[in-house]
């Protein structure tokens, strides 16, 4: 009786896998065989990433936590997500706050914000415990100095952009953290209003670094939270900090290759 | 009963108190390793939940914790503690693999396999589960959206994003320059220095605590209490006015806090001599600090020398400072890079105790050009 039901199916399986937009996709069959499990990592460019074979003990849970596999999976949902949100947001005093609350109330199935939401912090917590994990393997040591150097840049990178993507709602939550945030920046060392010899930049009586030119106002666009502050916020948030990020993931996943390949004792 | 124990927990997460039982928590279980032990590990988490839970009956803890935005906190602090036992579980481990007759695990397992199915299964798996965690905590949490935007209307207390209430933190003890700027620059700097000042070569590719101990320790300070335990505290613990709230305490937006902070300068000059601070111009300004100069020198200049030399020119009891194997096995340049670096950082525990002894406000203190340490 059951064979009834799956021998037509097994056959138009077997149909579908013989034919010509099956094998122009796939252009091996299933990696069962040893010559297919190294095919399909070559053959695929996501799976690329991989090598064909590995030490065993390296890719075991227990030892990677898969925390920098999560994390960039993060990214990739956090990528997605953004992306369906710059469809309904516009990154202006005047319509930011209305867009999230449109986005709460008429959106059908909107999670899209809490996913982003909760999928950036989640993000900033497994870096960390990347990092964590990492350092307690001793995995920053020769050959992998470099990498966990853009590793660093990386942590930074995430750091800014959850930072910058906090002001985009445009309530009251944002643009105080934004503040408190940004208002250190008027204390930097000689780029600051309010930091230390920055008063001694002077061209005869004038100041030169006054609070319309420091780095708190290059961070802002403007002498406190505003307009510009939003806009500088959302391309940095969409577009720079993403570009910056992904270029240098291309550069921190090829040199774990390169540098050998998941850590293991020597 | 109950109030008591409230006021006991209050009490404790005090920022002296907190401060101190965790760092010498931490230090006693770097010295007596047999605390990573599962058992231990599972009676910690089942503590740790049921105070977590029982306190979700006190209003004044679940209306913190149970804010969208410090979710992630109570994530920082079960994970965190979860993955520090599991590093330093396994690493123990194989110490004792190491010292018996074996090998570590992760050379036991040195042979290659494929990573197709071994590893892109785990990943698919672990890539399953986030997928799911992450539409549950959507579904069942929305997304925190306060009031539009007010420039006029600052909350109390007004807080950065969670992940820089460390920082926030530092300013109750630095001035902005310092913890908003020239210690997140060396964090930074630090990090990206550890590989280049590290020259010890055991203990790359597997976990372990015996062979690289000086550096756990320190990385794990840092992480776990000068940057987790402050955000934590900074998140829970600070209320209006950045004053301290214990977790079962109101949040009361007209508390009080006596600030009596006295500089270094203020001892010297008025406490010891008895005279007013020196007024009037650059040198009298050079002359009020030039003690506070000092102690910011010695620190920072002569006391990286003074560990440099060997043991046997310290006096007893002072022993301990000397780092003199660490001059020879590293070189001078890592020396001192590193040195300096672990100086900058213990400079936050060190100003902390001074605030809460001394009431010490600056060392330095030249509020003329905005430069106080």
């Amino acid at each position: 009786m059951l064979n009834r039901i799956l021998a037509p199916l097994s056959a138009a399986w077997k149909e579908a896998t013989d034919s010509q937009v099956w094998t122009s996709i796939f252009r091996h069959g299933k990696p069962v065989s040893n010559r297919n499990r190294a095919l399909v990592m070559m053959s695929n460019v996501f799976l690329h990433l991989h090598p064909v074979k590995s030490r065993k003990a390296g890719i075991k849970l227990r030892y990677t936590w898969c925390m920098g596999g999560i994390t960039f999976f993060l990214f990739l949902v956090l990528t997605f997500t953004g992306l369906l949100l710059m469809f309904y947001y516009r990154p202006t005093v005047e319509y930011a706050y209305a867009d999230i609350v449109d986005l709460q109330e008429h959106v059908p199935l909107g999670i899209m914000r809490e996913l982003h939401r909760w999928g950036a912090h989640a993000m900033v917590i497994t870096v960390w415990l990347h990092m964590l994990r990492v350092f307690m393997t001793g995995s920053y040591k020769p050959p992998r100095e470099f990498n966990w150097g853009i590793g660093v840049v990386l942590l930074v990178l995430t750091l800014l952009l959850s930072f910058t993507g906090y002001l985009l709602p445009w309530d009251q939550l944002a643009i105080w953290a934004i503040a408190v945030g940004s208002n250190m920046a008027r204390a930097t060392p000689l780029l600051g209003t309010e930091g230390p010899l920055s008063a001694s930049l002077t061209l005869g009586d004038i100041s030169l670094i006054n609070a319309g030119n420091d780095a708190r106002f290059a961070l802002l666009g403007a002498r406190s939270v505003g307009q510009p502050t939003l806009l500088r916020f959302y391309v940095l948030h969409c577009v720079g900090l993403p570009l910056a990020a992904a270029f240098l993931m291309a550069v921190h996943f090829w040199r774990v290759r390169k540098d050998g390949g998941i850590s293991g004792p020597m | 009963m109950i109030d008591l124990f409230k006021d006991l927990v209050n009490w404790a997460s005090g920022p002296t108190v907190l401060f101190t039982i965790a760092t010498l928590g931490l230090l006693a279980a770097f010295r007596f390793t047999q605390v990573w032990s599962k058992t231990s590990a599972k009676v910690f988490f089942v503590v740790l939940a049921v105070f977590y839970t029982a306190s979700m009956w006190d209003p004044d803890f679940l209306l913190i914790v149970a804010k969208p935005d410090n979710i992630p906190i109570t994530g920082v602090i079960f994970l965190v503690f979860f993955f520090t036992w599991f590093a330093m579980h396994q690493g123990i481990q194989n110490d004792r693999r190491s010292a018996g007759e074996g090998e570590v695990l992760e050379k036991q397992e040195s042979e290659k396999v494929w990573v197709w199915p071994d590893l892109v299964y785990t990943e698919m798996l672990a890539m399953v589960i986030l997928s799911i965690v992450l539409l549950v905590w959507s579904i069942l949490l929305a997304a925190p959206l306060e009031q539009p935007a007010n420039p006029a209307d600052s909350p109390n207390p007004s807080k950065a994003p969670w992940y820089f209430l460390g920082l926030q933190e530092m300013l109750v003890y630095f001035d902005p320059w310092l913890a908003g700027v020239v210690f997140p620059t060396l964090i930074i700097v630090g990090l990206m220095a550890i590989p280049y000042i590290d020259t010890n070569p055991k203990g790359n590719g597997y976990f372990t605590f015996k062979e690289r101990k000086a550096e756990i320790v320190i990385f794990l300070f840092g992480f776990l209490i000068l940057w987790c335990l402050l955000v934590v505290s900074g998140t829970f613990l600070r209320g209006p006015n950045w004053n301290f709230f214990g977790p079962y305490e109101y949040w009361d937006v007209h508390r009080v806090e006596p600030l009596l902070n006295v500089n270094v300068s203020d001892f010297f000059w008025v406490k010891l001599l008895g005279r007013p601070l020196p007024t009037g111009g650059f040198f009298a300004a050079l002359m009020r600090e030039w003690l506070g100069i000092l102690m910011v020198g010695a620190y920072l200049f002569v006391l990286p020398v003074v560990m440099s030399w060997p043991r046997d020119k310290f006096p007893t009891g002072l022993k301990w400072l000397s780092c003199h194997h660490y001059f020879e096995k590293m070189g001078a340049t890592r020396y001192y890079l590193g040195v300096s670096l672990f100086l900058m950082m213990m400079s936050l525990p060190i100003k902390m105790y001074l605030r809460w002894a001394f009431n010490l406000k600056y060392i330095v203190a030249f509020p003329e050009i905005f430069f106080n340490i």
